[in-house]
């Protein structure tokens, strides 16, 4: 059981060293202007604006530099280009609050069909493994042509 | 008074439509309420009436069509006088794109949606023979939505609308981002998927209003469907391949609201395809698929309203305009229809059979229909949240592709593992002996592809990735290894079964045995396309891109490629200013080929300049090199050249090609049963029937 947790603890460390590490300014550049988007109106995203003589983006990515420059957290330049330019200048809802409602829902609602899905399929099998244990099924097709026609359908690709 | 004759005759031709789609619906309706409960042939005159209806339905194919060339011939002609040709075209347009005006506004985009519905309706109500009443109802309920969009044509965006004061001598010319051969194609694609879908929600509906006993209904259908999903499918791709092409910015799907838009009924159809099979097979899911139509028809339509109310912002939606209010009604009252039908015949939707086991072709399709669904769902939530945010902060969000790929990898991939076991797993229950007898050896590919991905460098772990996309990268590889190997393994056994019974070679036999089920094998061919492109999207992980200014003799390297800056320089033609680069591309020291990144100025000098940009590629099977002239530095008068380095996107349109090649096949009907085969098949039904009794 020991063991078996220090493996555990040894993965988590290893994942955190991952998830972590190498997080080199140059990447973390090209993240964060792959978060946001151009505000010139094209709403593309910021590192892959391409307009001839765009106004905006070139002073965006300037003040991107600048920010990550300085020392602040994603967090912290984040709010700073959204107090700037405006929520719509992520390419996500990542501010928090009701934002995360955009990211809840689709996975809620993902896994409370799948959870519903199971159920349902469980609910089924067991209702005719019931009626198995109960007796032969008899079903209302059965007969000549009737049962031939359902095997056929039932096993034909 | 200034005479117009062509605007007034495609006016007046709208006006009759609208009235022969009247008539068919009232009439249709009429005849189908005075004959309900009663045999054909009972009530004769009710039968005449019907027939006029279709009759009529019929012609407003060809009155919507003189309509359609109306606005053609304007176009042709030049004829400025109408407002929509004098916005859309110019003298200087080339025939092909004068064609394609018809399509690149808002009213000749409504008159083609009709037109193509008119289409559809003329064909459906041409093969009424196939079942009569049946067709009757159907064809009612299209009238119905042909009513509809003539409406809108000749009251709220009409295309003939003539201009006020003299007739100008040129247009303003067509868009130049739609200047391009795909475009000419990509729109009438998705809109013979958009209107396709049309029919089999008008015959779903009509079957439960008439209570259609048995599954026939599905089998009338099942063409019309897959040709309408095959529309919808390339109209998809032409325009990612469109917008990859065209727009420069190094990608192929943007997740902008009007994608979205033609995005959702592709999955909600998918879905169809796949569930309808359940209602076929095992008279299972009924009102499940009588929904998932109704459904994909409702997003078709709301995708419409999406584009064009302006309500979500998008690159593509029309200026906004108050048709939106129409689009509202008519989805309203579209649903209210469905759902009191639902309600009224629901006992009809009775399911014939319950599911078996959890480990079964159809628990399978269920988890099918779910993953698609929660895709669909995604999408439709982050097109409609930012108005959500709005109305509950006070403050607009963006939904980007941040949002999509995060939330939709995941689903993505659970889609790619289904795909590979669902037909692996048989009807109605699978033992432990056959799943152990399939599984091993995709699995066995599944590892293998593993330790080589993983030995050739696809490390999440390794520095400098983004190791959530080479994760993501490394699972969609090595399920798409198993997947293949699956359906690889499914033709092989089949082949080797028919190659022991027929004693011909083993390509024969798999040729033989595909004409023999080519609705299942079809499905496999699909199946594959799709994992080819999946292997294609996956590659975008590990895209890259520089940006450099190139001045004489500069030298940029990208990946295996270097490129050298022969010349730049700047043109001035009748149509646009350009400026372009030419951009020696070498591998090792062998030249491969000149790219001519490009970047076009159209209407120079007015009040309405669009740049474009045209993209210089050299595409291989394993990457493209995708080269934009991005301008020149004001300081040192350089070009500044973008490149991209996107690994193994020639594979997504393969898989596109692949996809269509397995729909056709799945189109053609398979050979049909030989007296031998079905004396042993009727001879095995036989023994099974007398142990059953």
């Amino acid at each position: 059981m020991l063991r078996f947790r220090r493996w555990m603890q040894a993965g988590a460390v290893c994942l955190l060293a991952v998830v972590m590490l190498g997080a080199d300014p140059g990447t973390r550049f090209e993240k964060m202007g792959h978060a946001m988007i151009c505000t010139c109106g094209c709403g593309q995203i910021l590192l892959e604006c391409n307009h001839v003589g765009c106004p905006v983006s070139p002073v965006m990515i300037g003040e991107l530099h600048a920010q990550i420059d300085s020392g602040g957290s994603n967090t912290m330049i984040f709010n700073w280009f959204a107090a700037k330019y405006g929520g719509t200048v992520l390419a996500s809802p990542i501010r928090g609050g009701f934002d995360n409602v955009a990211w809840i829902a689709p996975m809620a609602v993902f896994l409370l069909a799948t959870v519903g899905v199971g159920f349902l399929i469980r609910m089924w099998t067991s209702r005719r493994m019931a009626l198995s244990a109960a007796g032969p099924v008899v079903g209302p097709l059965v007969g000549g042509d009737a049962l031939r026609e359902r095997i056929r359908r039932e096993t034909e690709y | 008074m200034q005479l117009h004759p062509m605007p007034e005759f495609g006016s007046f031709t709208l006006l009759l439509a609208l009235a022969l789609c009247v008539y068919t619906l009232v009439m249709g309706a009429a005849a189908l309420w005075r004959t309900r409960g009663v045999s054909a042939g009972v009530d004769r005159q009710a039968d005449k009436l019907g027939e006029t209806a279709r009759r009529a339905g019929i012609s407003s194919f060809i009155v919507v069509s003189c309509a359609a060339f109306a606005l053609v011939w304007a176009s042709f002609t030049n004829d400025y006088s109408v407002s929509y040709i004098l916005h859309h075209t110019n003298r200087a347009l080339n025939t092909a794109y004068k064609f394609s005006a018809l399509w690149s506004g808002q009213e000749g985009s409504l008159l083609l949606w009709a037109w193509l519905l008119s289409a559809y309706g003329f064909v459906l109500r041409m093969r009424h023979k196939v079942d009569v009443r049946l067709t009757a109802f159907a064809s009612t309920i299209l009238a119905g939505v042909q009513v509809f969009f003539l409406m809108l044509l000749n009251f709220a965006a009409p295309p003939f609308a003539v201009e006020p004061g003299p007739v100008a001598q040129d247009g303003f010319g067509l868009n130049p981002l739609l200047q391009y051969p795909e475009m000419v194609i990509h729109p009438p694609m998705l809109y013979l998927g958009y209107v396709g879908f049309s029919v089999p929600f008008a015959f779903a509906l009509g079957a439960l209003m008439m209570r259609y006993p048995g599954e026939k209904w599905i089998h009338i259908t099942r063409r019309w469907t897959m040709v309408t999903w095959l529309f919808l499918t390339c109209g998809i791709f032409l325009g990612a391949h469109w917008a990859y092409s065209v727009l420069g910015w190094g990608g192929y799907w943007g997740w902008d609201p009007v994608e979205n838009a033609s995005l959702m009924p592709w999955l909600t159809g998918t879905a169809f395809l796949h569930s309808v099979m359940m209602q076929e097979k095992r008279g299972m899911m009924k009102s499940w698929n009588v929904w998932l139509i109704f459904s994909t028809f409702l997003l078709t339509i709301l995708g419409t309203l999406l584009t064009r109310s302006g309500i979500v912002s998008s690159v593509h939606a029309f200026a906004s305009s108050n048709i939106g209010d129409w689009f509202y009604a008519f989805i309203l009252i579209a649903f209210a229809v469905c759902l009191f039908t639902f309600f009224r015949q629901r006992d009809h939707l009775k399911s014939e059979n319950r599911l078996e086991s959890l480990v079964s072709r159809e628990s399978s399709f269920l988890f099918n229909n779910l993953i698609l669904l929660a895709a669909c769902f995604t999408v439709l939530w982050g097109t409609l949240f930012p108005i959500l945010s709005e109305y509950v902060q006070g403050t607009k969000v963006t939904m980007g592709a941040p949002f999509y790929n995060r939330v939709n990898l995941p689903i993505g991939l659970f889609l790619l593992f289904l795909t590979g076991i669902g037909p692996l797993l048989a009807w109605r229950s699978t033992s432990l002996r056959t799943i152990r007898r399939n599984f091993v050896l995709p699995g066995i590919a599944m590892g293998v592809a593993l330790v080589v991905l993983l030995a050739v460098g696809v490390r999440p772990w390794k520095d400098g990735d983004d190791w959530q996309s080479t994760l993501f990268s490394l699972v969609t590889f090595t399920l798409a290894a198993g997947v293949i190997t699956a359906i690889a393994s499914e033709f092989l056994r089949g082949a080797s079964v028919v190659a022991t019974q027929t004693g011909k070679n083993l390509l024969a036999s798999m040729v033989l045995l595909t004409r023999r089920n080519t609705r299942r094998y079809g499905g496999y061919i699909v199946h594959f396309g799709i994992v080819v492109m999946f292997i294609g999207i996956a590659g975008g992980a590990f895209n890259q891109s520089h940006e450099q200014e190139m001045g004489y003799g500069d030298t940029l390297t990208m990946g295996p490629y270097r490129l050298v800056c022969q010349s730049f320089t700047q043109d001035s033609k009748p149509e646009f200013d350009t400026e372009y680069a030419l951009l020696d591309v070498f591998k090792g020291q062998k030249k491969l080929v000149q790219l001519a990144p490009e970047k076009r100025i159209y209407f120079p000098n007015t009040d309405h300049a669009q740049p474009s940009t045209m993209v210089a590629m050299h595409s291989t099977l394993a990457s493209d090199l995708y080269v934009i002239y991005e301008g020149r530095d004001v300081d040192t008068d350089k070009p500044i050249i973008k490149v991209f380095l996107n690994p193994l996107m020639n594979w997504i349109w393969i898989g596109v090609l692949i996809v269509v090649a397995g729909t056709l096949l799945a189109l053609v009907p398979s050979l049909t049963r030989s007296p031998v085969r079905a004396a042993v098949v009727e001879a095995t039904l036989a023994e099974a029937q007398v142990y059953h009794a």
